[in-house]
């Protein structure tokens, strides 16, 4: 305390390049030093009051604004302004003085505390210049950089503005070849369907005709066989003799129920055997064959079975339905292809009963059958190219929609990505896409947020991308990602880190964000290196 | 920190689906987690038991009487089991009475270490004794230990005064040793003890005797029941306090109808407000007050412990002998306690009072003082589960230089560590943790790293390794190395009850030690309870071995030790030099000793915010006055103005921490926009302002006991009307606080204390009458502080950027005078962070006084020694009446000063002496 006089301080200030002795109060910079004048009353800097001037720098405030002790810690609100000779000046909190941390670079605000302070400014300002020297070396390449990734965007949007255009005028080509397609696929189909339905006819009808005659033939040998005696009657009980006719199913067939069978006739010749077929055929074993291993009730059930199954499994169902519609329609293709499998997986009774497949189309109908296959495939073909088409220009009109900054420079990021590993992950920005993070050793990827928007500073918003919406986290919210862009030669990762649970922090240089070096001065020397 | 986020990780490995339900529902506390008194058996079976007449009798023949204590048997004429009674008269007003078994089958668990000596008694008379009584005279005036006989029973009388009753409810109840029925040892001891034994088969078993399932977990209790319990009653009370910690209010809550307040240190997740469930320490000391008496009974014991309080009216037991010497009201209010203990003895320390200082002062002389911190540690505190890296220390540690606000520390909690190694640093988060450390010294702040007592299971940890080779380990039931969850997985738990243990431990702070550890590196310790994440109840299993003795007999001890070792290792690594700082989060009593504590993890919410005023008070009146809760609240996320509000009342509590759960969005005061960062600063800076009178507050309560922060009722003991605020409370006697603790608030409504006395807002200094409730409008910016007329508060209004850099900065007074015009103070200075004060008497305590226009300054320990720098920079004296001169005497010089003639201020300008002067200031 009993060294606080007011002290008057030798300063160093560059000023035109030659150091000059300028006597000021301590901590007063050289812009104020006309308010301090020695031996004449203070007048607070807000003038509020006047002191003499022995209270300034006496280590007690009087001032309310802090002006009478620049050069103490006696105002809370003051402020102490050091020369750094050699570097930049600065103020500092006058709580900051003699506080025993070293602050000035030119040791000036610890004066009094015992600090072991150095002057550093020559090194600070050595390096500073060394950094801003790099840095504006990097600026202005980038700057270059810059200019042709401007340059670049406007070509490539100009580019993509025509194709877009260009591909709007296909796109009202292929729309009417799309259109002229369809209708000559209808003309196509429509003798197609006809004939089809023609040629199906007439194979129902010729299969009705055959089954017919099988039964016919069947009934014959049936009778045959049930004529045990040959007297060209069946009786009774040659009739009853079959047990697997029992209508009753309980394991005898009696007398009255064979009489059921036969309509109430003793016995029956060839003619009137008819009648009594239309009864038993359905359940008739040949005695030529071979007895079915499984009697009386299991035949209907593996029969019901699946029915009852396909209540509980609906897709197999489906499968087959599908399959059997795929056969109508698609008869000829699959032809082949149906007889391999049905016998394994389709109903028996269908492919069995006949064991004919239908008849080939004849010429005319196939003709017009092959001739509405390839205007349909026309047609699809048309459609598919229109669709990409779209997609195309949906894409690229996407793309023209980002905001890529003032000058397009960001285009180029778009549909690119940068990764950064560190010890942990592997990091991947897509701009204008993605952020996501990856274990480095296995595991699945997380996605840290989807591009949101640019959210830097007002003054210029392009400085920080954020991406939003990612992979929740437990009882949190969800990822999001905040990307800091900083002028580079290079487009790449430098940093990520995580300063909030689930809030991620990625530093991104690139030359895009480089501004017009300031200082042209710098700009020959850069041209020399260059 | 809490348990289940972990328990979670635990637990998804196997049942991810079902974890996502668990943690969903466990928003709030999972009271399922935790026992009820009727889940636990002893508390059970002894609630069960209901007042009415005791079955134990004194023998008096059995009396003997030496000359520090008398001891007595009881017989419980039911079975016969005799006790063995000792009563003593302490010095300092205090009686301590102790029963154990007379015989018991082997040692019960008696406390250690928590005593700071054995208490110094003093002669126990007989007065007068007859057949069915016993009365002893206990000194003082008229003071009477009256023993009766049949049904046993005590009573302290002081005149015709029934101050305290023991038994008078008939709940002694001692659960004596036993042997298990039908094994081999029963028939040995039934030959042995003979005709005791007869008696004592004739006891039923009930259930949860010998072996009690709290969910999946089983205690197998080999030495079956052992629980203990003894009512006390107050007549004329009607306000106890204390038996932190709860969740609860100051005054505490008649318990008929719901469960006792439980004292069992457990890790409570998301704990919830207001009910009497066990928190992270337990300290069994309860104290009661009236307009007529304060006292205080401290529970000696260290097992699960449960306290009922209910109100009776007086005069209703009374009866005997004691009618000879006592006039009873039978209208007069009484409360009545109840304590009941799973195992150990009955130890009590009644403490007679009769005011409250004499209760801390013979609390203290029991247990000893608050610890006296380092300056540093009372000033502003950040943390946050977890500053990520080096990095992240930096660039925080350069945000709150950028936004000129004052810290002293940043916390590191178990993310540092290597894998949650303790005593190591994650070498790629932490790679240069010296080169951290060193440029915060640069800075003149400090870093805390967490270290907690469960230790990873890993040979290839050597923490773990050397405990494992000297077999320090906590033994379960069956002898192994005791093992059970934690934040590294699979974790091991050093015997803290073990002195070689903690010796040892201690050691591990050494600077060669714990690599990478600097000298303004501290110390915090969590998850002490312990907390155990597949524990019954989150803790350890009750029949886990520490050495001859169970887990359930030591169980609130183990925070302590802990504490104890840690402390004990800062100090030894400084050689002796320095003072340490360690925060705990379980504690017992005697914990004050080693640091301080934190109310746990709390929630972002307004009513967080209100219960840690009456948390932090139960803590104080129960020695422990450091003390603070997390600023912003642990869990959750504040909106900017519950966090600015909270900012403002823990600038104005003990201890004051901000800090955040690891899920929660960053909270650095800066990062609610400029107006938010500006109020938090303010807060602050106000802290720091007046950390001169924290500190010496600290100092007294060093020396004396007396709680740094107090409900008003401890000064004011008369004013029936202060004795259940809770929303407001005295910092030492001379500054009141009324925090805002309301969402929206724009008025509080203050009660100032103190008939005849007068306060001033030291914000404005305007003069308010006591004994009114003052209605205060408030702005976001208001923190209603009032200084007491009559007081002098030594202020550092120079704030800086950490208290290391005010240290030789000059002080501002600010002398506040009452209706008489006078007022007085303190000034206590030394290096502010070593022992020298103690061992070298190397302080500055200094008396501040202002009567008759002179304002002097004496000193107050002539044999004390220091010199400091600082010197008096300013004097402000509120409530006066403008002088026409000022003079400082000593140099003869005339002093400027200002005079606000609206609120009677005056302001002398720079009187210039050094503080540790002597000085006289002469207004006339």
């Amino acid at each position: 305390m009993t060294c606080l006089h007011l002290l008057l301080t030798l300063v160093f200030a560059v000023s035109l390049g030659t150091p000059v002795e300028i006597q000021r109060p301590r901590g007063v910079p050289l812009t104020k030093k006309p308010f301090y004048e020695e031996n004449k009353p203070f007048t607070c800097l807000d003038g509020s009051r006047t002191i003499p001037f022995d209270r300034v720098n006496d280590d007690y405030c009087d001032c309310k604004d802090g002006s009478d002790e620049p050069g103490t810690a006696a105002c809370p609100n003051g402020s102490f302004h050091c020369t750094n000779a050699g570097y930049r000046p600065m103020f500092i909190p006058s709580s900051r003085i003699n506080d025993g941390i070293c602050d000035c670079c030119d040791t000036t605000d610890e004066y009094n505390s015992g600090a072991k302070c150095e002057n550093t400014c020559k090194e600070l300002g050595l390096k500073e210049r060394d950094v801003l020297q790099k840095m504006a070396e990097i600026t202005k390449e980038g700057f270059l950089l810059k200019q042709q990734l401007i340059e670049e965007a406007k070509k490539g949007r100009e580019e993509k503005q025509g194709k877009v255009t260009d591909m709007q005028e296909n796109k009202k080509q292929l729309e009417e070849k799309v259109e002229a397609l369809r209708t000559v696929k209808e003309t196509a189909e429509q003798p197609e369907k006809e004939a089809k339905e023609r040629h199906l006819k007439a194979w129902e009808e010729q299969k009705a005709a055959i089954r017919l005659e099988k039964d016919k033939a069947k009934m014959a040998e049936a009778f045959l066989e049930l004529d045990d005696n040959a007297d060209g009657f069946v009786s009774v009980s040659e009739l009853q003799s079959h047990a697997e006719l029992d209508p009753d199913a309980d394991g005898t067939l009696t007398e009255t129920e064979v009489q059921g069978l036969m309509g109430g006739a003793a016995q029956v010749d060839t003619s009137t055997f008819e009648s009594v077929w239309t009864n038993i055929k359905d359940k008739y074993h040949s005695e030529s064959q071979p007895e079915e291993p499984a009697p009386v009730e299991t035949p209907p059930e593996e029969v019901k079975e699946p029915v009852v199954d396909n209540d509980s499994e609906p897709f197999p169902e489906d499968d087959i339905s599908e399959e059997e519609d795929e056969d109508e329609d698609d008869e000829d293709d699959y032809h082949e292809d149906d007889d391999k499998v049905l016998p394994t997986v389709k109903t028996p009774e269908k492919s069995h009963e006949d064991g004919e497949a239908m008849l080939p189309y004849d010429p005319d109908t196939q003709t017009l059958i092959d001739a509405a296959q390839k205007a349909r495939d026309d047609f699809e073909d048309s459609e598919k190219a229109l669709r990409e088409m779209d997609d195309q220009i949906r894409n690229i009109e996407k793309e023209l929609s980002f905001d890529f900054g003032p000058d397009a420079e960001f285009t180029y990021l778009y549909s690119q990505c940068y990764e950064l590993t560190t010890s942990e992950y592997i990091y991947r920005l897509c701009p204008f896409n993605r952020v996501s993070q990856k274990p480095k050793y296995g595991g699945s990827e997380t996605n840290l947020g989807t591009w949101g928007s640019w959210s830097g500073p007002e003054n210029n918003k392009y400085l920080v991308m954020k991406y939003e919406h990612g992979t929740g986290c437990w009882q949190g919210p969800n990822r999001s990602t905040t990307v800091k862009l900083t002028c580079g030669k290079e487009t790449v990762v430098t940093s990520t880190s995580e300063p909030s649970r689930c809030e991620y922090l990625m530093e991104f240089t690139t030359p895009a964000v480089c501004q017009e070096p300031a200082n042209m001065d710098l700009l020959p020397h850069g041209h020399e290196e260059l | 920190m809490v348990s289940l986020r972990e328990v979670c990780g635990i637990i998804i490995f196997r049942w991810v689906p079902l974890i996502v339900l668990l943690c969903v529902s466990a928003r709030a506390v999972d009271r399922s987690n935790f026992k009820t008194c009727e889940q636990s058996a002893f508390c059970k079976r002894q609630r069960e038991l209901k007042p009415g007449r005791s079955p134990y009798r004194a023998l008096l023949d059995t009396l003997e009487l030496s000359d520090s204590r008398i001891t007595l048997q009881l017989i419980n004429d039911n079975n016969k089991v005799r006790l063995l009674l000792e009563l003593y008269r302490l010095q300092g007003n205090m009686t301590r009475v102790k029963i154990n078994e007379l015989k018991p089958l082997k040692p019960r668990y008696e406390v250690p270490d928590v005593l700071i000596s054995d208490p110094i008694t003093e002669t126990l008379s007989v007065v007068s004794q007859d057949e069915n009584s016993l009365v002893l005279s206990l000194g003082g005036k008229d003071q009477r230990l009256i023993v009766s006989a049949q049904p046993f029973r005590l009573d302290i009388v002081e005149g015709p005064q029934v101050l305290v009753s023991l038994n008078s409810r008939g709940l002694l109840a001692f659960e004596h040793l036993r042997a298990r029925k039908d094994t081999s040892i029963s028939h040995k001891i039934s030959s042995t003890v003979g005709s005791m034994w007869d008696s004592l088969k004739k006891e039923e078993d009930k259930p949860g005797m010998w072996e009690e399932t709290f969910k999946s977990h089983t205690d197998s209790k080999p030495n079956g029941p052992s629980s203990i319990s003894l009512d006390f009653s107050l007549p004329g009370v009607e306000h106890v306090y204390g038996i932190p910690e709860h969740a609860d209010t100051l005054k505490l809550k008649n318990t008929d109808g719901s469960d006792p307040y439980r004292l069992y240190n457990l890790d409570v997740f998301q704990y919830e407000l207001h009910n009497p469930m066990a928190l992270y320490g337990a300290v069994p000391v309860l104290i009661s007050h009236s307009t007529d008496r304060t006292m205080g009974i401290f529970w000696l014991n260290a097992a699960e412990t449960w306290v009922d309080i209910s109100s009776n009216t007086a005069g209703k037991m009374m009866f005997g002998k004691i009618l000879d010497f006592v006039q009873v009201s039978s209208e007069a209010p009484q409360t009545d306690v109840r304590w009941i203990s799973e195992s150990g003895i009955i130890d009590v320390f009644i403490m007679l009072g009769p005011k409250p200082a004499d209760v801390f002062t013979q609390y203290a002389s029991l247990t000893g003082t608050q610890s006296f911190p380092p300056l540093t540690a009372l000033a502003y505190h950040q943390c946050r589960w977890n500053y990520n890296d080096q990095e992240d220390v930096k660039s925080v540690d350069q945000g709150f230089d950028e936004h000129d606000i004052p810290y002293d520390f940043i916390w590191l909690d178990i993310e540092h560590a290597d894998g949650k190694r303790y005593f190591t640093w994650d070498p790629s988060k932490f790679p240069q943790p010296k080169e951290m450390l060193q440029g915060l010294m640069d800075k003149r702040r400090k870093l805390v790293a967490i270290v907690d007592p469960h230790i990873r299971v890993d040979n290839g940890y050597k923490i773990h390794n050397e405990i494992l080779s000297k077999n320090f380990y906590v033994k379960n039931k069956d002898g192994g190395d005791y093992e059970g969850w934690c934040w590294p997985g699979n974790s091991g738990y050093p015997d803290f009850t073990n002195p070689e243990m903690r010796a040892w431990w201690a050691s591990k702070f050494a600077y060669e030690q714990y690599e990478g550890s600097m000298e303004n590196q501290y110390v915090w310790n969590d998850m002490n309870e312990p907390s155990v994440f597949n524990g019954p109840e989150v803790t350890m299993h009750k029949d886990a071995l520490h050495g001859g003795w169970e887990h359930r007999d030591v169980h609130n001890l183990y925070g302590l030790y802990v504490q104890k070792a840690t402390a004990d290792g800062l100090v030894e690594r400084s050689g002796g030099v320095e003072r340490p700082f360690v925060l705990t989060r379980a504690f017992f009593a005697g914990s004050q000793r080693y640091g301080a504590v934190w109310t746990g993890d709390n929630a972002a919410e307004w009513g967080h915010l209100k219960i840690s005023i009456p948390m932090c008070l139960s803590l104080g009146l129960a020695g422990i006055s450091f003390c603070g809760a997390d600023v912003g609240g642990f869990f959750k996320h504040p909106s900017a103005e519950l966090l600015v509000r909270w900012y403002q009342a823990g600038a104005y509590q003990p201890f004051f921490r901000a800090h955040a759960h690891i899920d929660t969005p960053r909270r650095e005061p800066w990062l609610f926009g400029p107006e938010n960062t500006a109020l938090i600063r303010e807060a602050i800076r106000q802290r720091y302002a007046l950390l001169p009178y924290w500190y010496q507050l600290f100092y007294n309560a060093h020396r004396t006991g007396y709680p740094v922060v107090r409900p008003l009722w401890v000064e004011y003991p008369n004013d029936v009307a202060t004795f259940s605020i809770e929303d407001e409370y005295l910092i030492g006697k001379d500054l009141l606080v009324h925090p805002v603790t309301d969402e929206g608030a724009t008025a509080v409504t203050a009660y100032l204390p103190g008939k005849g006395e007068v306060w001033y807002d030291v914000h404005t200094f305007q003069k308010h009458d006591g004994e009114q409730s003052l209605y205060i409008p408030v702005t976001m910016s208001s923190i209603p502080v009032f200084q007491r007329g009559g007081s002098i508060i030594c202020r550092k209004d120079r704030v800086r950027r950490s208290s290391s850099c005010m240290e030789n900065d000059p002080y501002t007074l600010y002398a506040a005078l009452n209706s008489q015009g006078s007022a007085e103070g303190e000034l206590y200075i030394d290096d502010f962070h070593t022992f020298n004060f103690e061992k070298a008497k190397q302080f500055v305590h200094r008396h501040l006084s202002f009567s008759a226009n002179t304002l002097s300054s004496r000193n107050l320990a002539p044999d004390s020694q220091f010199s400091t720098a600082s010197w008096i920079e300013k004097i402000v004296i509120i409530g006066g009446s403008q002088p026409s001169s000022a003079t400082l005497k000593n140099a003869e010089s005339a002093l400027e000063f200002e005079f606000d003639s609206t609120l009677a201020v005056l302001t002398l300008r720079k009187p210039g002496v050094n503080a540790a002067a002597d000085w006289t200031v002469i207004l006339r």
